[in-house]
């Protein structure tokens, strides 16, 4: 079969909807279970050549760091809450998913955060605990091969070590430590899945400071695992955009899923078992698109729930400066994080954890940016003094200086910048949620997600919290803080959960405990959209761990 | 002509089937030298895959002696640089997008056409303080980067953002900015860990 044939294959077991990690995780687990499994991504493959363009592309502000997976037409969504959407920045379309620029930290989720209700009477339990994923947990960090040190006082239990050793602290984290240590906050190392040395074949990190766009693959994306289903029999489709689903007379199984591809054909793929894996945006949408007289509000939606309880993380952060110089920006990850705030006694404000910067310079702007004349004037216009005026009229054109006067980016003479970054926990709340835009079409005339996600009092009062605790070390370190990013007028973080939840209850929730839809025999969901709580730690290591979990449903079920 | 290139740059080339590149190494390139950890900017990897965007081996020697020249006066003087040094970070640079360096030849000549023209000798004949000029006086320091605009907009993408790029991701400029090893080159690892002024790691 030729690379181009999009045409579906026959006698298939299992198709999976979506090639990020969660797709990925699966397929590489049944394929190694010997399934016939056929992956479809609505986005293109990248080449290794693609993947050592990207560092170029990210650093220059000339170029468009998303110009591989962005499609203007495709992409298209509304986002009407108090929180902007920003989804075309934050995910990706193309196979490998949103990891191909993730920063890859991957501690896991906290006991805490599967019990919410029973600890603390708030949002809802999840139907499993830490201890049914825990050993999916040591699975995914063996696949990947996160970095990690068991160092965290207050992190979940393990028991087996990190498949490579950690990252040591950054000369940065130890301006930190002193202060931390004074005011009694633990520092620890922070888990990633980036190679420490060398492992699965894939190079160690050698510190070019870009992780988002790795040149040289020491940081894991998610293509490795379709490559190892590949290897192993799967067959995948890219850029065949999933357009909707296809159920029985019954309304019980599903059939097939209809796509598109680049010529505008139009497929059924069909199998014996469907999972979903397209992330905690387009999940409910392809639902709700694939509506039927069975499932007038979108298939699996007999709860009412698909689209709901989105969830992402707020996130605030601390800059400050110090005299002294403190080696920002020479690599590009986190070595250092605080849990201490993590666990706690009452209800709110709830979780967070801290990260301890080591990239607080700026590295864009200076001479590889020309500001637009317009915006120039307008500069001037909002504040037209002597000296802005004179500029303006000695340099009308903004001219680019060289030489001697050639503008930095970022220059060695103090103060010194320092930063300190905390993310949290969002309670799921109903009217946070994804719909349908029925006014704005994508590129084969479907109705656009919309975003509707606002901050509720827990998420306020929990980072308000979080804000006092960084302002504490910046005082006690003896920084001079220089700006705080709070969540007044944020955009919405990378991390999108929630919106085909989980749960035992099929009038409340989309999916059981094994991730299969309450409302069809074989329908699945692997996403971060069945998380029932979304806790304060990044989520792709839970995402990994659940597929493999739900992997394991599937074969037991065929 | 290598092999190599006949094989991957047909999808640019003109009516002959003969690209710009072709013709450029026609008239004698000088060989880029293998990247190495720690200086070049090819990334090292074990993760083998097609190599469609590796730079070629000869670069037109003419190109690395004006760009040379053109990097003496766009960069402050402190920045000391030769012309292997832009052979590799330049000219031996994986390729943004297919096609980049083509463009980047293509505008080299035009930089070089009206030099000749308007300046009356060819870029590293002129001073340093006449380069600038004449990256003016072609409106290039005024100009957006287009990579598809006006020749102004072209030479200032292909030409002066590339030149900055390579200084701001590599340790030349390590002075200038404060960062050791700037986001973009290899070697972090270390930097990363290492108190200021050359002190012992943490």
């Amino acid at each position: 079969m030729s690379e181009t044939d999009r045409r579906p294959s026959s006698d298939t077991d299992v198709c999976v909807v979506g090639a990020g990690p969660a797709g990925a995780f699966t397929a590489y687990s049944l394929t190694q279970k010997g399934y016939d499994v056929v992956i479809l991504d609505a986005g293109k493959r990248l080449s290794p050549a693609d993947h050592r363009r990207r560092l170029e592309q990210w650093l220059r502000s000339d170029f468009q760091r998303k110009e591989f997976w962005h499609q203007k037409e495709r992409d298209r969504y509304s986002s009407t809450g108090e929180i902007y959407a920003r989804l075309n920045d934050t995910r990706v379309k193309a196979v490998g998913g949103t990891s191909l620029h993730w920063e890859a930290n991957t501690p896991r989720m906290h006991e805490k955060d599967f019990e919410m209700h029973t600890r603390y009477g708030l949002a809802s339990d999840w139907p499993i605990d830490y201890a049914d994923l825990q050993p999916y947990y040591a699975r995914a960090e063996r696949e990947m091969g996160v970095s990690g040190a068991d160092d965290n006082p207050f992190g979940p239990p393990r028991s087996e070590p990190f498949p490579q050793p950690a990252f040591p602290p950054s000369y940065s984290d130890s301006l930190f430590a002193e202060a931390c240590e004074e005011l009694g906050i633990a520092m620890t190392s922070q888990p990633k899945a980036i190679n420490s040395e060398p492992y699965d074949d894939r190079a160690e990190c050698q510190g070019y400071g870009v992780c988002n766009a790795c040149p040289i693959n020491a940081k894991y994306t998610a293509d490795v695992h379709v490559r190892k289903a590949e290897d192993a029999g799967a067959r995948v489709i890219d850029q065949a955009q999933a357009l909707s689903i296809e159920h029985d007379r019954s309304g019980e199984s599903v059939e097939a899923v209809v796509y598109a591809t680049p010529g505008g054909d139009r497929y059924r793929q069909e199998a014996d078992e469907f999972v979903i894996a397209c992330g905690g945006i387009e999940t409910p949408r392809l639902l709700l698109l694939s509506d039927s007289p069975e499932y007038p509000d979108g298939l699996a939606n007999s709860s009412g729930a698909v689209g709901r309880y989105l969830m992402d993380h707020p996130n605030v952060s601390v800059a400050a400066t110090l005299e002294e110089p403190t080696q920002q920006n020479n690599i590009g990850w986190v070595s250092s994080r605080s849990d201490q705030f993590y666990d706690h006694d009452e209800p709110t404000p709830g979780s967070f954890h801290l990260t301890f910067s080591n990239t607080a310079k700026s590295i864009r702007g200076g001479a590889q940016v020309k500001k637009p004349t317009l915006s120039g004037l307008l500069e001037v216009a909002g504040n037209p003094t002597q000296s802005a005026l004179f500029d303006k009229a000695t340099d009308p054109f903004n001219e680019t200086a060289l030489g001697d006067d050639l503008e930095l980016p970022t220059n060695d003479s103090g103060p010194h910048p320092i930063s300190i970054r905390g993310a949290g926990e969002m309670l799921p709340r109903a009217d946070n949620r994804v719909t349908l835009d029925r006014s704005k079409t994508d590129n084969h005339g479907r109705p656009v997600p919309s975003i509707n996600l606002s901050d509720g009092s827990h998420a306020k009062e929990t980072m308000q919290f979080c804000l006092s605790v960084q302002r504490s070390i910046m005082d006690e370190l003896g920084a001079t803080i220089t700006g705080e990013s709070t969540l007044e007028d944020r955009d919405m973080s990378t991390h999108h959960m929630g919106t085909t939840r989980m749960g035992t209850d099929p009038s409340t929730s989309v999916v059981n405990a094994e991730c299969r839809t309450h409302d069809l025999r074989n329908l699945w969901i692997a996403s971060s959209s069945v998380f029932t709580t979304g806790g304060a730690n990044n989520p792709t290591l839970t995402i990994a761990a659940l597929a493999l979990k739900t992997a394991d449903h599937i074969d037991a079920k065929l | 002509m290598s092999e190599k290139i006949e094989q991957t740059d047909t999808s640019a080339g003109d009516a002959e089937g003969q690209t710009r590149r072709d013709t450029l190494l026609s008239l004698g390139g000088v060989t880029v030298g293998a990247a190495i950890y720690g200086y070049g900017v090819r990334p090292l990897t074990n993760n083998a895959g097609t190599e469609e965007d590796e730079p070629d081996e000869s670069v037109p020697s003419d190109h690395v002696e004006t760009m040379t020249a053109l990097a003496e006066a766009v960069y402050p003087a402190a920045v000391s640089i030769d012309e292997s040094y832009i052979a590799n970070r330049v000219f031996g640079r994986t390729e943004p997008r297919p096609g980049h360096m083509d463009e980047l030849y293509a505008s080299l000549e035009k930089l070089e056409d009206y030099a000749r023209a308007r300046f009356g000798d060819p870029i590293p004949a002129l001073s340093p303080k006449r380069r600038r000029a004449l990256l003016r006086s072609m409106g290039v320091t005024e100009s957006h980067p287009k990579p598809d605009g006006t020749q102004a907009e072209r030479v200032r993408f292909y030409v002066l953002n590339d030149l900055i790029y390579v200084l701001f991701t590599s340790p030349i400029s390590s002075d200038l900015t404060g960062i050791e090893n700037p986001p973009g080159h290899p070697g972090g690892r270390e930097a990363y860990r290492r108190a200021p002024n050359g002190g012992e790691n943490q």
